[in-house]
C-alpha cells in the first residue's frame, strides 16, 4: 500500500539554470523505498543519479532545482518543505552517506567531536552523548577509543563506518547513501555492504543507494532502479533485473561487465556514449545506441511499462491494449 | 584489422575546467566581464596618451617654466599651472608615458623572475625548492619601503633605471609563491608523467608542458606586479627618491607637495596625478578580474536565474 | 622458447617516509621476480598500497630501484646510462596512464603528446611522415575521423576517448610492451570493454605484450594470458590466469576471488575481513599477509615465505600452500 512507503517520489524533475536556458537532469522520476527496504539506484556518469540524490534529501544548490514533483517522505513532501522543517526531520529520521569520508568529516575535528555537534544540535543532553557515541561505534565495529581519533588516522574504509556510525545516530528510518563504497579496495566495500546489510536487519532502516557498481549492489539490493540520461529506464526486484532485463540498456551494461568465474565470453560493451543532456535524442533516449532500435523509436517517447514484476521505459513492451495509442 | 569500436561523435562533453583556447580565447575571456572591460578602456585611454601627447595638448615641454604661475583653470590650461608656471594638463598628459612604462616594464620582469623561481623550485623540489623558498620568503618578508628607501638612496638619486631595478627586486616575491603552489598542484598529473615518461627533458617540461596551464595565473600575476609598480613608483618619486626633473606623476607630486599646493589653494596640482594613480591602479585591477574568474570558476557569477516550478 | 622481454629479479623500492630526520622506511616493492615475455598480457593485480603502481614505475625508469635487477631484452637497465641508450628504451616502454581527465596537457590539441612522442622517438621520420603516423595510430585506436580527433582539445573528448588517445601515444613509438596503470578504472563500464578489447587487437594486430595493472579480478581475466598477485609489496602468486582463478592457491588470492562482485554469481558473506590495509612502514619479519590470514601458522611470523612452484608454472608464497602441495606429492 503506498501509504507504508517510507518514500514516495512522483514525478520529479531538476534543472540545471545554465546560459544556454534550462538542461533537465532527472526527468520526472518516480521511485519509491517500503519499510526496511534497500534499493539500489544505477546507472553511469552523467545519467542523474547523483542529482536525483541530492533533491531527495534537499541538497542541490543554484543553479540546480527541483521544477515539478514530489518527495513524499512519511505523509511530507520535502519538496515543499522550508530550511527549518527540513532541519527538524535531517538526521533524526532521514539521514545521509556521502561518497567520501575524507570529504564529509571535518578533518580538525576529532570523530568524537563531530558526534557531539550532531547530538547537540538535536538537543540531546550530555549523557546520552556520550553513550550514545560508544554505542553507535560499537554498532559498525569500531573500537570506541576512536571517537578520540582523528579523520586521518584512520583508514579509508574505517572512515567509511565512522560515516554510517555518524547516520545511525538517531536511528532514521531511510539513510541515503550515494557511492559510499567507490574509494574502497574491493574486500573493504564488500565487508562494509555487509555491514550496511547486518545493521538494516537490526534496526530496520530503509536504505536508497546510489552506485555506477551495478554488480556490486546486485548482492545487496531488494530492488533495482537504472537510470539513464536522466530518466529511469528500468525498475525491479534486482534478481529479476539481473536475470531478465527488460530494458536494452540494463543488458547491454549487464553485458559489459566480464565474469570472474563461468566462461571467458567476448563481450562489446554498449556503442557510443551517454547523450548530452542539453539535447537528448527525440523520442527514446537510448535509441541511437541501442541494438534492438525499431524505427519508431526515434519519434515516440516510451513511457515506464510494466514488464512481468519489474518496468521498463521501452517500446517492445507497450502493453497490447495501448498498442494504438502509442504506436504511429 | 579487428573490427574495434568506432568512436565518432562529435559531440564535446562538457568538462568542469575546460580551458579555453589560447589567444583569442583570452580576448573572449576578457571581454565577457564588464569589469575587465571598462578596466580595459581605461588602460587604452592612457596607452593613448602615453603614445602620442601631442594629440591632446599643444604644450611642447610640460616642464618649462612657460607660463604665469598658479593660474586657476581656464580654457587655456585645463588643470590651470603650476606654482612654478607650468600647465598641469601638459604635464600630466606628458606623464603618462613614463609611468604606464614603469608599469610595464617592472611588471614583466617581477612576473618573470616570480615564474622562473616559483616554477622551477616546484619542479625541480628537494633542496632547491627549499633554498629557493629561503629566498622567496625572505624577500617577501623583507619590510619593502624601508628596502626600498635604502636600495634607493643606495643607488644614487633615483634614473629611471634605478626606480625599475628596485621595484623589480622588491616585487616579485609574492608572485613567486603564487607560481610555485600552482605548480606544486601541477606536478603530479599525469600529463607531466607521460612526458617524463616520454624522455623530455626537464627544461623541456617546464617551459613548454607546464607554463602554458598557467597563462591565466600569469597574465594576473602580471596584471598585479604592474598594479604593485605603479603606486609604489609614485610613492618612491613622491619622496623625492625619483628623478624630480622627470616627467611623472609621482614627480609631480613631489613637487606639488613640496610648494605645498593644497595648503595653496592649487588643489588639482595634486589631485590630478594622484587620480592619474589610482586610475592606472584600478584598470590593471578590473583587467586582473576577468582573469580570477577563469582560473578560479568558484569565483564566477553564478547565474541566478533558477529554474521556475512548473507545477507542484 | 622465445627469450622473454623482461626480466626483473629481487626487485626493491623502498622510499623514506616522516619527514628529513626520520628514519622509517615504506617497503613499496619487495624482493619482486618478474617476467613479461613477447605477444603477452601479464596482469597485476592488487589493491591500493599493494605496490603494483610501483612495479609500472620502476620499469618505467620513473623511479630507480633501491636493489634488484631489471633486464629489459638480456640488457641491464643499470647498464643502460647515455641518452641514446635510455630513449631507445623509452621507445619500447612507453606508459598508459589511469586518469583520462589529467592524462592529456589541457592547454594543447591531442595530437600534441602525439607529435612530440614521434619526434623524440622516431626521428627517422620527416614532418610528412609524423603526420601520417599520428593519422594511423588515432585509427588504430579506434578513432575517426583522425584528423578531426587529432585537432581537439581534450576537453572536447570524453574520458573513453581520451584513454584511446593515451593508448595512440604509446602505439607511435612502434613498442615492444605497453605498461598499462589501471586504464580503465576510471570509465564507465560500458566503456571499459572496448578499451579492454582494444588490447587484446593491438596485442593481436601490433604484436605489443602488455603490462595490465588493475585491482579488478574479472577484467584482468578477461584480457591476461598470466596473472600476478600482489599484496604489501610481494608477489604472493603468479601462474597461468585460467589456472590461479581456478584453483587459487594463496589464501589473499582465495580472499580476493571471494570478495569480487560478480552479477551473475551469488557473493560470498561469510568471513569477517574488513580489508584493513597491510603494513609496509619498516615491517616486520614474515608473512605479511598473516594478520589476516585463516590459515596462519606460527612459520608464518617468522621466516617470509617465497614464491615456490606448486603447479604447472603456477607459484604462490605460501608456507601452507607449500606444505599441502609437498603432502599431496608425498603420495
Amino acid at each position: 500500500m503506498p501509504s507504508d512507503r517510507v518514500l514516495d517520489v512522483r514525478g520529479l524533475t531538476v534543472e540545471y539554470g545554465t546560459d544556454a536556458g534550462a538542461v533537465v537532469a532527472v526527468d520526472n522520476v518516480d521511485l519509491h523505498v517500503g519499510p526496511g527496504e534497500f534499493v539500489g539506484v544505477v546507472g553511469e556518469s552523467g545519467c542523474g543519479k547523483s542529482t536525483l540524490l541530492f533533491a531527495i534529501a534537499r541538497l542541490l544548490s543554484p543553479p540546480a532545482a527541483i521544477t515539478a514533483g514530489t518527495v513524499d517522505f512519511r505523509g511530507d513532501n520535502l519538496a515543499a518543505m522550508s530550511e527549518k522543517e527540513l532541519n527538524v526531520l535531517r538526521w533524526r529520521d532521514l539521514s545521509v552517506v556521502m561518497q567520501s569520508a575524507m570529504n564529509a568529516l571535518n578533518p580538525v575535528k576529532s570523530i568524537g567531536a563531530q558526534f557531539r555537534d550532531t547530538l547537540v544540535a538535536h538537543g540531546n543532553a550530555k549523557a546520552e552523548i556520550a553513550n550514545r557515541s560508544v554505542e553507535v561505534l560499537k554498532l559498525v565495529g569500531i573500537d570506541p577509543i576512536h571517537l578520540r581519533s582523528y579523520p586521518h588516522q584512520l583508514s579509508g574504509g574505517m572512515r567509511q563506518r565512522a560515516m554510517i556510525a555518524m547516520a545511525l545516530l538517531f536511528t532514521p528510518e531511510l539513510v541515503i547513501m550515494d557511492e559510499p563504497t567507490s574509494a574502497l579496495d574491493v574486500v573493504a566495500q564488500r565487508s562494509l555492504m555487509v555491514q550496511i546489510k547486518e545493521l538494516q536487519e537490526r534496526l530496520g532502516f530503509a536504505v536508497l543507494f546510489v552506485t555506477h557498481d551495478m554488480s556490486l549492489v546486485s548482492h545487496f539490493s531488494d530492488r533495482l532502479v537504472v537510470m539513464y540520461a536522466g530518466q529511469v529506464v528500468e525498475s525491479g526486484p534486482t534478481r529479476t533485473v539481473f536475470d531478465q532485463p527488460a530494458h536494452p540498456y540494463s543488458r547491454g551494461l549487464l553485458d559489459a561487465f566480464p565474469s570472474i568465474r563461468g566462461p571467458r565470453l567476448h563481450l562489446t560493451g554498449i556503442p557510443g556514449r551517454p547523450p548530452e543532456l542539453r539535447n537528448p535524442p527525440s523520442g527514446c533516449r537510448f535509441h541511437p545506441r541501442c541494438p534492438v532500435e525499431m524505427g519508431h523509436c526515434k519519434a515516440i517517447a516510451p513511457d515506464l511499462y510494466p514488464v512481468g514484476t519489474s518496468h521498463a521505459r521501452c517500446l517492445q513492451h507497450v502493453p497490447a491494449a495501448d498498442t494504438a495509442a502509442v504506436m504511429p | 584489422m579487428t573490427a574495434l569500436l568506432v568512436d565518432t561523435s562529435t559531440a564535446a562533453t562538457a568538462q568542469p575546467d575546460a580551458v579555453r583556447r589560447r589567444g583569442g580565447g583570452l580576448l573572449r575571456a576578457v571581454l565577457s566581464s564588464k569589469k575587465a572591460v571598462v578596466g580595459l578602456v581605461l588602460f587604452l585611454v592612457f596607452c593613448v596618451f602615453a603614445i602620442d601627447p601631442g594629440l591632446f595638448t599643444t604644450v611642447d615641454r610640460p616642464n618649462e617654466l612657460a607660463f604665469d604661475p598658479s593660474l586657476a583653470p581656464s580654457s587655456q590650461h585645463l588643470l590651470g599651472t603650476t606654482a612654478l608656471g607650468q600647465d598641469i594638463w601638459a604635464q600630466l598628459v606628458f606623464s603618462t608615458r613614463q609611468s604606464l612604462v614603469i608599469a610595464l616594464v617592472a611588471g614583466f620582469f617581477a612576473t618573470v623572475l616570480s615564474v622562473l623561481v616559483g616554477v622551477t623550485a616546484a619542479y625541480l623540489g628537494g633542496i632547491t625548492d627549499d633554498v629557493l623558498s629561503l629566498i622567496t620568503n625572505v624577500f617577501l618578508v623583507l619590510p619593502t619601503f624601508p628596502l626600498i628607501i635604502i636600495l634607493a638612496t643606495y643607488a644614487g638619486k633615483g634614473t629611471l633605471l634605478v626606480v625599475l631595478i628596485v621595484l623589480v627586486v622588491t616585487g616579485w616575491s609574492y608572485g613567486a609563491n603564487q607560481m610555485r603552489a600552482q605548480t606544486l598542484s601541477l606536478r603530479n598529473r599525469d600529463f607531466l608523467e607521460s612526458a617524463r615518461v616520454r624522455g623530455e627533458r626537464r627544461s623541456y617540461i617546464i617551459v613548454v608542458e607546464v607554463l602554458p596551464t598557467m597563462t591565466s595565473l600569469i597574465v594576473a600575476n602580471f596584471l598585479g606586479a604592474a598594479l604593485y609598480s605603479v603606486l609604489t613608483a609614485a610613492g618612491l618619486q613622491f619622496l623625492g627618491l625619483g628623478d624630480p626633473n622627470s616627467s611623472s606623476w609621482g614627480t609631480m607630486l613631489y613637487w606639488s607637495q613640496n610648494q605645498q599646493a593644497l595648503q595653496t589653494g592649487m588643489p588639482l596640482w595634486s589631485i590630478a596625478p594622484g587620480l592619474c594613480v589610482a586610475l592606472l591602479g584600478v584598470s590593471f585591477a578590473l583587467i586582473n578580474y576577468a582573469f580570477d574568474e577563469i582560473s578560479n570558476p568558484a569565483l564566477r557569477p553564478v547565474r541566478r536565474r533558477r529554474a521556475k516550478r512548473s507545477r507542484a | 622458447m622465445t627469450s622473454p622481454l623482461f626480466e626483473a629479479r629481487g626487485l626493491t623500492k623502498h622510499f623514506k617516509v616522516g619527514g628529513n630526520l626520520s628514519r622509517k622506511s615504506l617497503h613499496a616493492v619487495d624482493d619482486v621476480s618478474l617476467v613479461i615475455n613477447p605477444r603477452e598480457i601479464v596482469a597485476l593485480v592488487g589493491e591500493s598500497g599493494s605496490g603494483k603502481s610501483t612495479i609500472a614505475r620502476l620499469l618505467a625508469r620513473v623511479y630507480e630501484p633501491t636493489s634488484g635487477e631489471i633486464r629489459y631484452q638480456g640488457k641491464s637497465l643499470r647498464s643502460m646510462r647515455t641518452r641514446r641508450q635510455t630513449m631507445a628504451y623509452r621507445s619500447d616502454v612507453p606508459m598508459v596512464f589511469q586518469d583520462p581527465f589529467s592524462s592529456l596537457n589541457p592547454a594543447f590539441r591531442v595530437s600534441h603528446g602525439i607529435m612530440r612522442g614521434l619526434k623524440l622517438h622516431r626521428p627517422d621520420l620527416g614532418r610528412a611522415e609524423r603526420r601520417a603516423e599520428a593519422l594511423r595510430v588515432v585509427e588504430a585506436v579506434g578513432l575517426s575521423p583522425a584528423a578531426e580527433i587529432l585537432d581537439r582539445y581534450p576537453y572536447e573528448l570524453s574520458g573513453g576517448q581520451r584513454q584511446r588517445i593515451g593508448f595512440a601515444q604509446a602505439l607511435a613509438y612502434r613498442p615492444k610492451v605497453i605498461l598499462a596503470d589501471e586504464p580503465v578504472s576510471m570509465l564507465d563500464v560500458s566503456i571499459r570493454v572496448g578499451l579492454l578489447n582494444l588490447m587484446t587487437a593491438l596485442r593481436a594486430d601490433e604484436g605489443v605484450s602488455f603490462l595490465y595493472i588493475t585491482h579488478d579480478l574479472a577484467s584482468a581475466r578477461y584480457v591476461s594470458d598470466r596473472l600476478l598477485v600482489m599484496y604489501a609489496g610481494h608477489i604472493v602468486e603468479s601462474g597461468p590466469t585460467e589456472s590461479v582463478l581456478a584453483d587459487p592457491k594463496h589464501p589473499y588470492t582465495q580472499l580476493l576471488l571471494s570478495a569480487a562482485p560478480d552479477p551473475r554469481t551469488p557473493l560470498e558473506v561469510s568471513g569477517s575481513d574488513i580489508g584493513e590495509p597491510p603494513r609496509v612502514i619498516d615491517p616486520s619479519p614474515g608473512c605479511r599477509f598473516r594478520w589476516r590470514c585463516p590459515l596462519a601458522i606460527d612459520r608464518c611470523a617468522i621466516e617470509d615465505p617465497l614464491l615456490r612452484e606448486l603447479g604447472p608454472q603456477h607459484s604462490a608464497a605460501c608456507h601452507v600452500a607449500s606444505a599441502v602441495a609437498d603432502a599431496v606429492s608425498a603420495e
